[in-house]
């Protein structure tokens, strides 16, 4: 690194609104000053910041995560960094190697993007809609059900279930995603529902 | 968790038994660490393996894979015998003093009720002797034969250091002074805390392990202190809230039970749900089961559960076998008996033991659908990828969705940590394509479904047309809304029951706490356990004053913890019968002669008098159980029993196989496998570097550990001519695997029962999709059967074998 460089390190640390005061008092006079107007602003300040949560283990490492725009203003908004939240009473700010790695997570190559369909003995993908993959799920759900709804036993007993179809949910998604899925497949009289729980 | 992460900080000794946390949970682990530092705390580690965790513990003991409860009941029998025991916690605060029936026993390794055809005990004689008053009788002395104390010391007698030895294959020597160390916190300002995870879960008698360590922390007095407990260190970000909610087949939110076929309407149903308390005077919580049951149905129905139609009880569906898990379906599965499948953030086919009979499953579905951020293996099951994944496409006629969601960092919404801790979270990306939240997409679902029954009509309508969907934007319910209903509110003024002019709660507010739930009607809760996380004060989940008053690691003001803001369950019992702190030095709640008062939220009545109330309140006997009466099917206290697949008999019945009340199918026991077969245990474990099969999608975890590999020790190497470095194949009865051996000093062969015994370790972070290297998981090896009671799959011990390989699919 050269000395230039670390100049600027320094004066990112200390911040445009102190370079103009303060490091006039220790001597750097008007030509630095001019020097910081146009130094290129630390990255991480024009960033939004956002409180998260490391999505691994159950420690539950608090996260600072810093994007480029701001999705509470509307804006579009691209993850640009992940680190330990210092003010976490578990974490402190430390992460461990794969809290240090959360955005390559996110920004995975192999994510998935797109809705895409399968079809019986086939050796492709097919992009289809969100309506289109809607309006399938929902016709085999419905019929399915209607089909196989075992509404008694053979004792006669109201049991109101339905054995034909299973549903796994996600230890990694939120209470409030799983109180939905709950609502909804209860609802529909699936038993056959687990979470990673019991792996 | 009993207690929090930041607990581990005040405790006097760690042991890590059953996990390896420096590695799985390296940033809790730092509070091991911290007590070391600032407690002169020690650490012991058991484990097959020398770990990262062992590396930096004050003594180390190797194990046999499968043979934990043999160890801890050694333990508990040198504590008995070497006066190692709280005895005032013992007496008062645990079920040592209660006499049960006298046709209880055990003999040749079996309970008393066993029924060998059907797997099964009848429970019967594993009760208490009840006295005419209707309350368990007592032996305050201990003397009765009969008392849990007397009845335990003779059920552990058979664990001396030696069987230990001969069983675990844990050198005598270091077994005892492991016993000693373990000892030293029989004394009251002496605590040891146990920090566990899956190496005990994953048998099939993994919750027998667990209990084998309850019972030891109780007779040490250890458990509801600071710095003690038993902590389970759950492996997924949300794996605590999920079970929570109750996303089990047979569970209702907050840990109530969907009824079964012999519970045909609400009022049988309840009455074997009374929660009667078992001794005079204490409070047995669940007696307000109803409360929560009523207002769980108020919320998923709203109008249409009403006390004339028992509040939609049938809306509920009911279970003719203890539950559908997915061991269960996939059985299903693969016997063409389940037409449709979703994957909600989840990925079996690298998940859930021998992959073979899981590609059959998903190959006889008609629909599978997959909502994930990743492209998993699961939803790709039909791909060909050579020896990775070697099927033929068009064989297979399951159709397939593949559903993008979001992931963490795009989504808001409350995670549950260990420690019941749940801490909201902000979304900060937008979504990447198409990818849409989890809500939106059931929420179409959901709503088309309901549209096609409004339209068509079709088989029971009533639970979708009437599900209570009460939301600003019905196409995407918020996470405030959501959150606010799992809290619950008033439906109607709720007037204070000693003076009906007083309203405690008018309809519409947010519950404070469960302690407002009613069971006529007028009150709505999602799941009882979280009420007071989202209070008229506002989302309490999303606090963040990290305060911490006393340097206690309580931080009441940090999220919200379940139940009630308590950070550590049980915490009455840290404090002596007269309510005095066990250590001053450690107070966490005391009573100060009119209510109890401290750093945590009191586990008690906040006026119960010490000495009357005993402190574990949500048993039917007020205090911890030794015994544990009905509450397993697999026993009342644990019993040694060897892995399904083991080198070594069991030498307490050699007639016996696995956990002889585990399910088994028959087509799945016959795929299993002796050790003459298959001589070398093999064992599952995760790596620092990753996690799951998720961060093989990473190109950091990926850069750092970029390939599959097993691990043998040095003699095991010499034995079979394999190089480290070099290609191996690994097989057991249902699959095979290749990999890279890395040959280690880190594991060692032990002496079991006269028998040399060789593990291989086996990591399970890779598969065929995402940026790393293609492999293979354990569950291409391992057997098809869960434990007795929760249905965790045996990852942990199984049988391979092993030989070198020249040419493989890996070169």
């Amino acid at each position: 690194m050269n000395k230039g460089l670390s100049r600027r390190s320094f004066l990112r640390l200390a911040g445009a609104g102190v370079a103009g005061t303060s490091l006039g008092a220790l001597g750097f006079g008007a030509a630095e000053a001019a020097e910081v107007a146009h130094v290129r602003a630390f990255r991480l300040t024009a960033t939004t910041e956002t409180r998260n949560t490391c999505t691994y283990c159950s420690v539950a490492c608090g996260i600072i995560l810093y994007a480029k725009g701001d999705l509470k203003a509307g804006e579009t908004a691209e993850l640009l960094h992940v680190e330990g939240d210092a003010d976490h009473p578990t974490n402190r700010g430390t992460l461990c190697p794969k809290g240090a790695a959360l955005k390559d997570f996110a920004l995975s190559p192999t994510r998935a993007v797109k809705p895409r369909y399968r079809a019986p003995g086939g050796a492709d993908w097919q992009d289809i809609t969100w309506d289109a993959a809607f309006d399938k799920i929902a016709r085999a759900i419905k019929d399915d059900r209607d089909q196989n709804f075992i509404a008694r036993n053979d004792q006669g007993v109201t049991v109101n279930r339905w054995l034909s179809t299973g549903f796994l949910a996600a230890s990694g998604t939120t209470n409030e995603s799983a109180w939905l899925t709950y609502k909804t497949v209860r609802a529909l009289g699936i038993v056959g529902f687990d979470n990673q729980a019991r792996v | 968790m009993t207690n929090a992460w930041t607990d581990i900080k005040n405790t006097d000794l760690a042991i890590v038994m059953g996990g390896n946390a420096a590695e799985a949970h390296p940033c809790g682990f730092k509070w091991v660490t911290e007590a070391k530092a600032n407690r002169g705390a020690k650490l012991i580690v058991v484990d097959p393996r020398f770990t990262r965790t062992a590396a930096v513990a004050d003594y180390y003991a190797p194990i046999r894979p499968g043979s934990d409860i043999a160890f801890l009941l050694g333990v508990i029998r040198w504590c008995i015998a070497n006066d190692k025991v709280q005895w005032e916690y013992v007496r008062n605060y645990t079920n040592a003093t209660f006499l049960v029936r006298e046709d209880y026993g055990w003999a040749d390794g079996l309970f008393t009720g066993y029924d060998e055809e059907a797997r099964r005990y009848d429970m019967t004689s594993w009760e208490y002797q009840i006295g005419e008053d209707g309350f368990a009788r007592v032996d305050p002395a201990m003397t009765d034969p009969r008392c849990v104390w007397n009845l335990l010391k003779a059920h552990v007698e058979v664990y001396t250091p030696d069987f230990v030895e001969t069983v675990c294959g844990t050198p005598k020597d270091r077994f005892l002074k492991i016993c000693e160390m373990i000892g030293t916190c029989a004394a009251p300002d002496r605590v040891m805390t146990s920090l566990y995870a899956l190496g005990w879960a994953q048998h099939s008698k993994g919750a027998q392990n667990i209990r084998g360590m309850a019972m030891l922390q109780l007779i040490l007095g250890n458990v509801g202190l600071r710095g003690g407990g038993i902590n389970a260190l759950r492996g997924h970000s949300n794996i605590q809230g999920l079970t929570d909610i109750g996303l089990m087949s047979n569970l209702i939110p907050g840990y109530m039970n969907l009824p079964r076929d012999s519970e045909p309407d609400f009022a049988t149903y309840m009455a074997s749900r009374a929660f009667r308390p078992l001794r005079p005077g204490q409070t047995s919580y669940w007696q307000n089961y109803r409360k929560f049951f009523v207002s769980f149905q108020k919320a998923m129905w709203g109008g249409a559960a009403t006390a004339e139609n028992d509040w939609a009880f049938d809306y509920l569906p009911k279970l003719d076998i203890p539950s559908y898990d997915i061991l269960k379906m996939f059985d299903m599965m693969a016997k063409g008996e389940v037409n449709l499948y979703f994957c909600q953030g989840f990925n079996p086919l690298m998940s859930f033991p021998n992959r073979a009979k899981l590609t059959e499953g998903l190959s006889k579905l008609k629909l599978l659908v997959v909502m994930d951020p990743l492209q998993t293996e699961t939803a790709h099951f039909w791909e060909n990828h050579g020896a990775f994944n070697d099927v033929d496409p068009a064989a297979i006629q399951t159709e397939v969705l593949e559903l993008p969601t979001t992931c963490f960092a795009e989504d808001e919404g409350a995670l549950v940590n260990s420690g019941r801790w749940l801490q909201w979270h902000w979304p900060a990306a937008t979504p990447p394509g198409a990818a849409r939240g989890d809500v939106w997409i059931m929420s179409s679902i959901f709503r088309r479904v309901r549209a096609l029954y409004e339209a068509e009509g079709g088989a029971f309508p009533d639970p979708i047309l009437k599900l209570s969907w009460d939301y600003a934007d019905a196409s995407e319910p918020t996470p405030e809304e959501l959150a606010k209903e799992m809290n619950g509110r008033a439906l109607t003024d709720l007037a204070d029951p000693a003076d009906a002019t007083q309203i405690l709660l008018a309809a519409g507010r947010q519950l404070q706490t469960f302690g407002q739930l009613r069971d006529d009607g007028s009150t709505m809760c999602g799941c009882w356990i979280f009420s007071g996380s989202w209070t008229e004060d506002g989302n309490m989940m999303a606090r963040r004053d990290n305060s911490d008053p006393g340097d206690a690691g309580m931080f009441l003001n940090w999220s919200f913890a379940w139940p009630m803001n308590r950070r550590i369950l049980y915490n009455r019992a840290s404090a002596d019968l007269a309510g005095k702190p066990w250590d001053p030095a450690r107070k966490l709640i005391e009573w100060d002669g009119a209510k109890w008062t401290g750093y945590d939220v009191p586990d008690i009545g906040v006026t119960a008098k010490p000495g009357e109330v005993m402190p574990f309140i949500m048993t039917n006997e007020g205090v911890g159980k030794l015994f544990s009466r009905k509450g397993m099917v697999d026993g009342p206290f644990p019993t040694h029993m060897e892995p399904f697949e083991s080198p070594v008999e069991n030498l307490l019945n050699p007639a016996l196989r696995g956990n002889p009340a585990a399910r088994v199918f028959p087509e799945d026991l016959a795929q299993m496998a002796t050790g003459d077969e298959f001589p070398y245990v093999g064992t599952s474990y995760r790596l620092t570097e990753h996690f799951h099969t998720w961060t093989k999608h990473n190109l950091v975890n990926a850069a750092l550990q970029p390939e599959f590999f097993v691990e043998i020790s040095e003699q095991l190497a010499a034995e079979k001519g394999i190089r480290g470095g070099q290609q191996v194949r690994v097989w057991s009865k249902r699959g095979e695997v290749w990999a890279k051996a890395v040959v280690t000093k880190r594991i060692k062969p032990m002496i079991c029962a006269g028998k040399t015994v060789h593990v291989v370790g086996i990591p399970l972070h890779w598969g065929f999709t995402g940026v790393a290297r293609k492999g293979w998981g354990p569950n291409s090896l391992t057997p098809f059967v869960g434990d007795a009671n929760i249905q965790t799959p045996e990852f942990k011990a199984f049988l391979v074998n092993i030989e070198p390989v020249e040419g493989g699919p890996l070169a």
